[in-house]
């Protein structure tokens, strides 16, 4: 049997995002943000990284607000069910804590540009952005003539980042992983950068793997580091296993409007706080509970027999 | 996201129980209604959030009950979620879907024109119907919004693109001070010159004031006022000389069958205050 990827949260960070990388998180739009990653990143003050998603709700504005980020590279930095990110308006309008770069994309380009690196081409081409200002202000999309038919399209350069990070449901201790639900641009991610971290809620054997191909995200000998931790994506949802905890990013709008107070949650919910299963019994146990699966809708098994 | 109202919400200041009181019902339910009727049977819809989502909703349960709703994270549904959304990753937007692809299966629709309709929000929308949803511009300070998502893919390639916003002089503009999703540019002739698909632009922006659609020259001009609003009260609101339609008409009170639909998935006027 293959050696085994798995490690702790602190050890994937500390051996595989050193400062300065350009890091894929929250490739799964609004499900399965890898939050527990990025407070570990945030613990080992990691700087000048490059953030790349296509949203990342609120974990993009974490990381920005705590100093980490030199570049956001992303369609839409917020809080999806709140409005706007405080700590990315600060960084952007007042360099608070420090000057970023903001690089826009639409969330067609994101994936276009993740899906050039995964198929190792340049560019893709594609008819999206002409005539915005996107397109003006982003040097990564340019605009030019096909040279099989009498038009115009905008080159999206491929977007190689040094690490992915990418929440599952389920995978085993090679790397071998399980998605389903929001998939985004999880596949081309997968596939565009040079390093994978995979986060499971649950670690399985390679045979319940094995026993449904389809819904294998990524091949192990791609992934460098498995990292078994359960509401690791809290408070962003992991479909059949927990669901949104909207109140969590309700309060995250209110509590760091300002800058003071940006600091103090920081230091509630991630400085002061150790580990994932130290913030789980922060958020509590009747919290999770209660974000826990109450219906179970198990897909009717396909057979692979023959 | 297709529909970013988020931060610059619908904020209508009545109450909804008084509205619905005098009125019948509240504004975001005429507006509500008025989306709803811009999608046709059979037809592939970029949802969004929040009002558009409801309107998508009472279409199927209305005049349009084969309209598909598709999602940038790649889910492509024929039937409501059993719950109402915040965004549409939550877990029941993925329960009984049709298909959970990426985000490249549904854009692949859209590239390829077979999106007839999507629906966008913006802070800022201008005359020749181009959205800003990047930086917004309150008291001569430059504010930073969150950007795109998909509304400037579902802007450029969608068949057509409905937009919903709370009427206001400042967000509707002669011109945009970015161009997050492109409308007609300067004129209906830009999209081409810009090389966007022939069949596709914005087809209307539904305000808390009136619905707005665009001239074959590309320009806005006002199509309906709401029941109770004049036309002075929308040109006063509104940042530019705006056009008037010769057959000017009151916008389609919702009907009741619409607002049943609503009250059910909405029961508290939490989207549609």
């Amino acid at each position: 049997m293959a050696e085994s990827k798995l490690m702790a949260m602190g050890d994937a960070i500390a051996r595989h995002v050193p400062s300065g990388s350009m890091v894929l998180l929250g490739a799964q739009l609004e499900q399965m943000i890898p939050f527990a990653a990025g407070h570990e990143l945030i613990r080992q003050g990691r700087r000048d990284l490059t953030v790349v998603g296509p949203i990342s709700d609120i974990l993009f504005d974490q990381m920005i607000g705590a100093g980490c980020v030199s570049r956001v590279m992303a369609a839409w930095v917020g809080n999806v069910s709140a409005g706007v990110g405080y700590c990315f308006r600060r960084a952007v309008e007042q360099a608070v804590p420090r000057k970023i770069e903001v690089v826009d994309y639409s969330n067609f380009t994101m994936a276009l540009a993740l899906h050039a690196a995964a198929l190792g081409v340049p560019f893709l081409p594609t008819y999206a952005t002409l005539g915005s200002d996107l397109l003006k202000k982003n040097g990564n999309l340019r605009e030019f003539s096909s040279p099989v038919s009498e038009e115009k399209l905008v080159a999206v350069r491929a977007l190689r980042p040094d690490v992915a990070i990418l929440h599952v449901q389920r995978a085993d201790a090679q790397g071998n992983a399980h998605l389903w639900g929001s998939l985004g641009v999880a596949v081309d991610g997968a596939r565009a950068a040079r390093k994978i971290i995979i986060v499971a809620e649950e670690i399985v054997e390679p045979t319940v793997i094995s026993s449904d191909p389809n819904r294998t995200l990524v091949p192990g000998f791609l992934v460098e580091a498995v990292v078994h931790e359960p509401g690791g994506a809290h408070p962003s949802p992991v479909q059949g296993y927990y669901g949104r905890d909207h109140a969590f990013f309700a309060q995250y709008h209110e509590q760091t409007r300002r800058v003071e107070d940006f600091e103090d949650w920081l230091s509630h919910w991630v400085v002061r706080v150790s580990d994932r299963s130290k913030y789980l019994k922060q958020v509590g146990v009747g919290q999770m509970q209660n974000l826990g699966v109450k219906d179970h809708a198990y897909t009717v098994p396909a057979d692979f027999g023959y | 996201m297709g529909f970013s109202e988020r931060e610059h919400g619908l904020i209508v200041t009545a109450r909804p129980e008084e509205e619905v009181a005098s009125r019948g019902y509240t504004f975001s339910e005429l507006m509500v209604a008025a989306a709803a009727r811009e999608i046709g049977d059979g037809e592939l819809v970029f949802v969004g959030m929040r009002l558009p989502m409801l309107a998508f909703l009472v279409a199927r349960r209305t005049h349009a009950p084969r309209a598909v709703g598709l999602f940038e994270n790649g889910v492509v549904r024929e039937t409501p979620s059993l719950e109402l959304l915040y965004t549409m990753g939550d877990p029941p937007n993925l329960l009984r879907a049709t298909q959970c692809g990426q985000m490249l299966d549904v854009m692949s629709l859209l590239q390829q024109g077979r999106v007839n309709v999507g629906f966008l929000g913006a802070a800022e929308v201008d005359r020749f119907g181009n959205l800003n949803a990047t930086w917004g511009f309150r008291n001569e300070e430059k504010q930073r919004l969150p950007g795109s998502g998909g509304a400037c893919d579902i802007a450029c390639l969608a068949q057509r693109t409905v937009v919903l916003l709370a009427h206001d002089r400042s967000r509707l503009t002669e011109r945009v001070g970015y161009i997050t999703s492109p409308g007609y540019g300067t004129g209906k002739s830009w999209r081409r010159a810009q090389g966007l698909p022939v069949n596709s632009g914005p087809s209307a922006v539904i305000t808390t004031l009136g619905v707005i659609r665009f001239g074959e020259d590309g320009e806005a001009y006002l199509a309906s006022v709401h029941p109770g609003v004049s036309v002075e009260e929308v040109l006063a609101n509104t940042g530019w000389a705006l056009r008037v339609a010769d057959e000017l008409v009151e916008t389609l009170p919702p009907r009741d069958e619409a607002l049943a639909v609503m009250r059910e998935l909405d029961p508290n006027h939490f989207w549609t205050r």
